[in-house]
C-alpha cells in the first residue's frame, strides 16, 4: 500500500520535470506575471513595496491554477486513471498523492523563487520571512482545493475556463489570510493568528478534498 | 401554484407599502433606510437559495432523485438574481450613508464570492451535455461552495468592518423597532413565496422542455425508420 502510494507521487514528480518540464514553465509564468505589475502600475518604489505581497500571492494563485489541469488530464486521456481506479489503492489516496506531487513540482519552486521577486518588487525586508511561512502553510491548500476543480472538469473538452470559475472563489480564504499574515508581521502584531487560520484552511481542505475529488473522478470514469 | 402566486403578490404589496409609506422615518438616516425592505430580504434569500440548492444537491446525490437535481438547477438563477439585487441595493444605500458605492468589506466581499459560486454552478449545467452527469457534477460544486455560507453569515461578527452586525436573528431578540420590524418580516415572507412560485414555474418548464426534447428525438427516429 505504502510503496504504491509513493510510486504514484514519484511518477507525477518525474513527469513534472520531464521533457517540456511543465514545472519550469509554471515558474516562468509566475515571474512574468510579477514582472507585468511594475509595467502596469509604474515603477515607483513605494507603490511597488505597498503591493508586493498581494502581487506575489495573486501570481502564485494564477500559476497554481494554470497547472491544475495537468493533474488528471493526461492520465484520464491515456487510461492511467482507469488503472488507478482498478488498483488496490483507493482513489482518495491517489488524489492525496497527486496533490502532494503537484505541490512539490509547482508551489515549492514558486516559494524558492519568491525571495528574488521580493527584491525586484522592493518588498519590505521584514515581510519576507512571514511571506515564506505563509506560502509554505497556505499553498498545500491550493493544490488540494485545485484537485476538486481538476477532477470535476477532467472529462470536459474545454474545461479550463470553467475550472477557474469554480476554483478561484474557493482560493479567496487562502489569499486573505496569506496577505493578512504578512501585514501583521510587518506591523509588529505578529503573524501567528493568520498563520493558524491558514493552517486551518489547509487542514480542512486536506480532510475534505480527497473524498470530493475521488467522487468526481469516479463520476468521470463511469 | 395560483395560491402561492396570490400570497406572493399580497404580501409583497402589503410589506412594501407598509415599509415604504407607513413605517416611520429613521431619526438619523431619514427615508434612505427604507431600502432595507428590499435589501435585507434579498440578501437573506441569496443565502437561502444557496442553502436550498445545497440541500437539494445532497438529496440528489444520496437518493438519486431527478426532481431534486431539477429543483437545485432551477433555484440557481433565482438565487443569483437575489444576490445581484442585494449587492445593487446595498451599494445604492452605501453611497449616501458610507460615501461610497463599494468597499472591500468582509460581508460585501463574501457576498460577491457567493455570486461567482452561482455563476460557476450555472456554468457547469451549461458545459456538460449529458444531463445525468451534469446533475452529479453540479451537485458536488454546490456542496463544496456551501462552505461559503457560514462565512457570509458570521463575517460581520468575525471581522469588525463597516457593514452593521445582525439585528434580527440574534440572541436576546431583535434590536429593531416593531414599526420597522413587521413590514420587514412581511417583505421577507413575500420574497420567500416569490422564490417558491418562480421555482415551481421553472421546474415545470424544465420538465416540459425535457419532454419536448424527447418527443423531437422520437420524431426524428420515426422519420429515419419510415
Amino acid at each position: 500500500m505504502n510503496t504504491h502510494f509513493w510510486s504514484v507521487v514519484k511518477r507525477d514528480i518525474k513527469i513534472g520535470w520531464q521533457g517540456g518540464s511543465t514545472s519550469s514553465m509554471v515558474v516562468a509564468f509566475f515571474i512574468i506575471v510579477v514582472t507585468l505589475f511594475p509595467l502596469g502600475v509604474g515603477p515607483e518604489q513605494s507603490v511597488l513595496a505597498r503591493i508586493a505581497v498581494g502581487v506575489i500571492w495573486v501570481a502564485a494563485l494564477l500559476a497554481c491554477l494554470l497547472s491544475l489541469d495537468r493533474i488528471f488530464q493526461a492520465d484520464y486521456e491515456d487510461g492511467t486513471l482507469d488503472q488507478y481506479a482498478l488498483s488496490r489503492l483507493p482513489l482518495e489516496l491517489i488524489v492525496i498523492g497527486k496533490s502532494l506531487a503537484h505541490w512539490l513540482t509547482t508551489s515549492l519552486p514558486l516559494i524558492l523563487i519568491t525571495p528574488v521577486l521580493a527584491v525586484l518588487l522592493n518588498m519590505n525586508d521584514a515581510a519576507l520571512l512571514p511571506l515564506i511561512y505563509a506560502m509554505l502553510i497556505g499553498t498545500p491548500a491550493l493544490s488540494l482545493i485545485g484537485t476538486i476543480g481538476a477532477s470535476l472538469t477532467v472529462s470536459l473538452k474545454r474545461g479550463g475556463v470553467l475550472l477557474s470559475l469554480l476554483i478561484l472563489p474557493l482560493y479567496v480564504p487562502v489569499l486573505i489570510f496569506g496577505v493578512m499574515a504578512v501585514d501583521a508581521g510587518i506591523s509588529g502584531i505578529g503573524s501567528n493568528a493568520s498563520l493558524l487560520f491558514l493552517a486551518a484552511v489547509t487542514l480542512f481542505s486536506f480532510a475534505i478534498t480527497p473524498w470530493v475529488s475521488a467522487a468526481a473522478l469516479r463520476l468521470a470514469l463511469d | 401554484m395560483p395560491w402561492c402566486f396570490f400570497v406572493t403578490v399580497t404580501s409583497m404589496v402589503v410589506g412594501l407599502y407598509w415599509g415604504l409609506f407607513i413605517a416611520p422615518e429613521d431619526y438619523q438616516m431619514g427615508s434612505a433606510y427604507r431600502i432595507i425592505f428590499v435589501h435585507v430580504p434579498s440578501s437573506y434569500m441569496s443565502i437561502f437559495c444557496y442553502g436550498f440548492m445545497a440541500v437539494a444537491s445532497a438529496v440528489g446525490i444520496i437518493w438519486k432523485h431527478p426532481l431534486a437535481d431539477q429543483s437545485a438547477r432551477a433555484a440557481a438563477p433565482i438565487g443569483a438574481i437575489f444576490t445581484v439585487l442585494a449587492l445593487f441595493t446595498g451599494s445604492l444605500w452605501g453611497k449616501p450613508m458610507w460615501g461610497t458605492y463599494w468597499i472591500w468589506d468582509a460581508r460585501l466581499t463574501s457576498e460577491l464570492v457567493l455570486l461567482f459560486l452561482y455563476f460557476g454552478y450555472m456554468a457547469v449545467w451549461g458545459a456538460i451535455d449529458d444531463r445525468a452527469k451534469a446533475a452529479r457534477v453540479a451537485a458536488i460544486v454546490a456542496l463544496v461552495g456551501a462552505v461559503n455560507l457560514p462565512i457570509i453569515k458570521f463575517s460581520v461578527d468575525w471581522w469588525n468592518t463597516l457593514h452593521q452586525p445582525a439585528s434580527i436573528m440574534k440572541s436576546g431578540g431583535a434590536s429593531i423597532h416593531p414599526d420597522m420590524l413587521w413590514p420587514l418580516l412581511i417583505c421577507i415572507v413575500a420574497f420567500n413565496f416569490y422564490f417558491v412560485t418562480v421555482l415551481l414555474v421553472r421546474i415545470e418548464s424544465q420538465i416540459i422542455n425535457r419532454q419536448i426534447r424527447g418527443l423531437q428525438i422520437r420524431m426524428v427516429e420515426e422519420k429515419d425508420d419510415g
